[in-house]
């Protein structure tokens, strides 16, 4: 199978990869969520976390990990460069179909996709909880 | 600096020697007859070729030229000694229960697996042996699994995707003495290693072409003709070639290149072992010493000198390969393969899913240099140490975080 020339750009040039902190620090700070899905014994594995301006609400910057093949990379590498600057409600809009058509993904590599999306819900949820925001209230923030 | 890319996936297919391509190639456009012609040169001088390499292939394995019989390579190979021994030596006819016993393991290849599962479905009665985590089936193992009705004991020699050897001769001892017949896949093995089917106590061997650095679509299934006489209901009917075992009109060019590669093999295998294991090694060794939680899987002796499988851990094997493009390798990987679920072989020897997704196979050959090897340990140690900067689990490793402890939510 051929990777498409975008996956191969972000599997080689990874975008934004990285943590804010030791996985106790970002735990604490609540300008930051973080998002771990998959699993190892699935051969993925996706951490994303996101750090919020508490001013303007907007994710600022975003930073993943991931253990998987090249296709999960270049999802969760895509996924930060598509999070940053915009707000939690925005970032929800975000869905898979929109990393596959992007990246050109095949078939086979439709759940590294779903796994990018799941890492961004999961992420914003995590920023919710921590700073007492229901999902209603923000859905129907903007 | 080796010519790029390199290839170590020799467990999947070798290159063709091109002193085997030279002996074959009169016989496309000058000695183009076919053997079963009885009265005319060009179905002569194509049976003597096929006579030539018969008496090459026999002499690879110790056997009579008379017990090789050619298929298409080991999948027929399998399939004919496995159903061919079932049908004829089963004990009920077809359409009812209990009609014999066989035995066999669960880290086989497909090519025995799926033929013994059919069997299954048809009457017979199976024994799946469950390997040790060096990936070994002992004599043992074996001996306590025969029964008065085993019709049939199929384990092979060398595994495809960890090279273990299996003690083989053993086992034949055992099922020889117990009047069974004794079948082994002996593809990864044959070319690479001594084979003698007389003091190995083999009934059935299977071996192919294009892993000793022969032809594709060409193989081998010796049939031992005394002591005892075995006997195989054919699978594919016709025109009666290979003893009517094997109808269907001879592939001379293959029988031919197949017949020099054999011999190339006997003559190069002692000095081609020492290399090549020393070769595997300093791979070994190399990539242990630069990388931490790295782990060579299968037993630490028991192995074939020409092929490694290693595990990288908090790496997927399919990334892996993606950085080291320059390297054609397997991974036992889910993702090389349409399932997503990592290596049965792996899980078979108790290796847990995650390091399973993140083992390389490196299989080596008669074209592989050690230059080739040294580029390769420099290329998978940056690839391993760049993809654990991306790695989270390697993160949590390095935070003194067992993975194992963590409730992962499956997907």
């Amino acid at each position: 199978m051929a990777y498409s020339p975008k996956v191969i750009d972000h599997y080689e040039n990874p975008r934004n990869v990285g943590n804010f902190g030791s996985t106790a620090d970002v735990k604490k700070d609540s300008a930051i969520g973080v998002g771990v899905v998959g699993a190892p014994e699935c051969g993925d594995v996706m951490q994303m976390q996101i750090k919020v301006n508490p001013e303007t609400k907007k994710i600022e910057d975003a930073k993943f990990k991931c253990f998987g093949c090249g296709s999960a990379i270049a999802s969760s590498s895509l996924a930060t460069e598509w999070l940053k600057g915009q707000t939690l409600d925005e970032a929800l809009e975000i869905k898979n179909t929109d990393i596959v058509e992007e990246l050109s993904l095949p078939p086979v590599k439709i759940h590294c996709s779903v796994l990018a999306e799941d890492a961004i819900r999961s992420a914003i949820k995590d920023y919710k909880t921590k700073n007492n925001i229901a999902e209603e209230q923000a859905a129907h923030s903007h | 600096m080796p010519d790029l890319p390199i290839y170590l996936d020799n467990a999947a297919t070798t290159r063709c020697d091109p002193r085997v391509v030279e002996e074959m190639l009169p016989y496309f456009t000058e000695t183009y007859g076919n053997a079963g012609s009885r009265n005319h040169k060009f179905g002569w001088d194509a049976e003597a070729g096929i006579d030539k390499a018969r008496e090459r292939a026999a002499s690879l394995i110790g056997a009579q030229p008379k017990e090789i019989i050619f298929t298409s390579g080991s999948t027929e190979g399998n399939n004919l000694a496995i159903k061919g021994v079932a049908e004829m030596y089963s004990k009920a006819p077809a359409g009812s229960e209990k009609r014999g016993h066989i035995i066999t393991a669960i880290h086989e290849h497909k090519a025995v697996l799926d033929p013994v599962k059919r069997l299954q479905k048809q009457g017979f009665e199976v024994t799946m042996l469950e390997p040790g985590q060096d990936g070994l089936i002992t004599a043992e193992m074996v001996k306590d699994a025969l029964r008065e009705d085993t019709i049939l004991v199929t384990i092979m020699w060398a595994n495809n995707e960890i090279g273990t050897i299996n003690p083989v001769p053993e086992i034949g001892k055992i099922v020889k003495a117990h009047g069974a017949i004794f079948h082994t896949d002996a593809t990864q093995w044959v070319g690479k290693m001594p084979t003698n089917v007389d003091t190995d106590s083999i009934d059935l061997l299977t071996w192919s072409g294009h892993k000793i650095f022969g032809p594709k679509g060409i193989g081998a299934l010796y049939v031992r003709r005394r002591k005892p006489r075995v006997r195989l209901t054919a699978q594919i009917e016709g025109g009666g070639q290979e003893r009517g075992y094997r109808s269907g009109t001879h592939n001379v060019p293959g029988i031919v290149g197949f017949g020099k590669a054999c011999e190339l093999c006997a003559e190069e295998m002692d000095s081609e072992r020492d290399r090549l294991l020393a070769l595997r090694q300093k791979l070994e060794s190399e990539l242990k010493s630069r990388i931490d939680v790295c782990e060579v899987n299968g037993h630490a002796e028991r192995r074939m000198p020409n092929m490694t499988n290693i595990s990288f851990g908090f790496v997927e094997g399919e990334g892996l390969m993606m950085k080291i493009k320059d390297i054609a390798c397997s991974s036992g990987s889910a993702c090389t393969s349409a399932s997503l679920e990592p290596s049965y072989v792996l899980k078979a020897l108790g290796v847990g899913d995650e390091l399973a997704h993140s083992s390389l196979r490196l299989s080596m050959g008669r074209f592989t240099t050690a230059e080739e090897i040294d580029y390769a340990i420099n290329e998978i140690t940056d690839a391993v140490l760049h993809l654990r900067k991306l790695s989270p689990l390697y993160d949590m490793h390095m935070e003194g975080i067992d993975i194992s402890t963590i409730e992962w939510a499956s997907h």
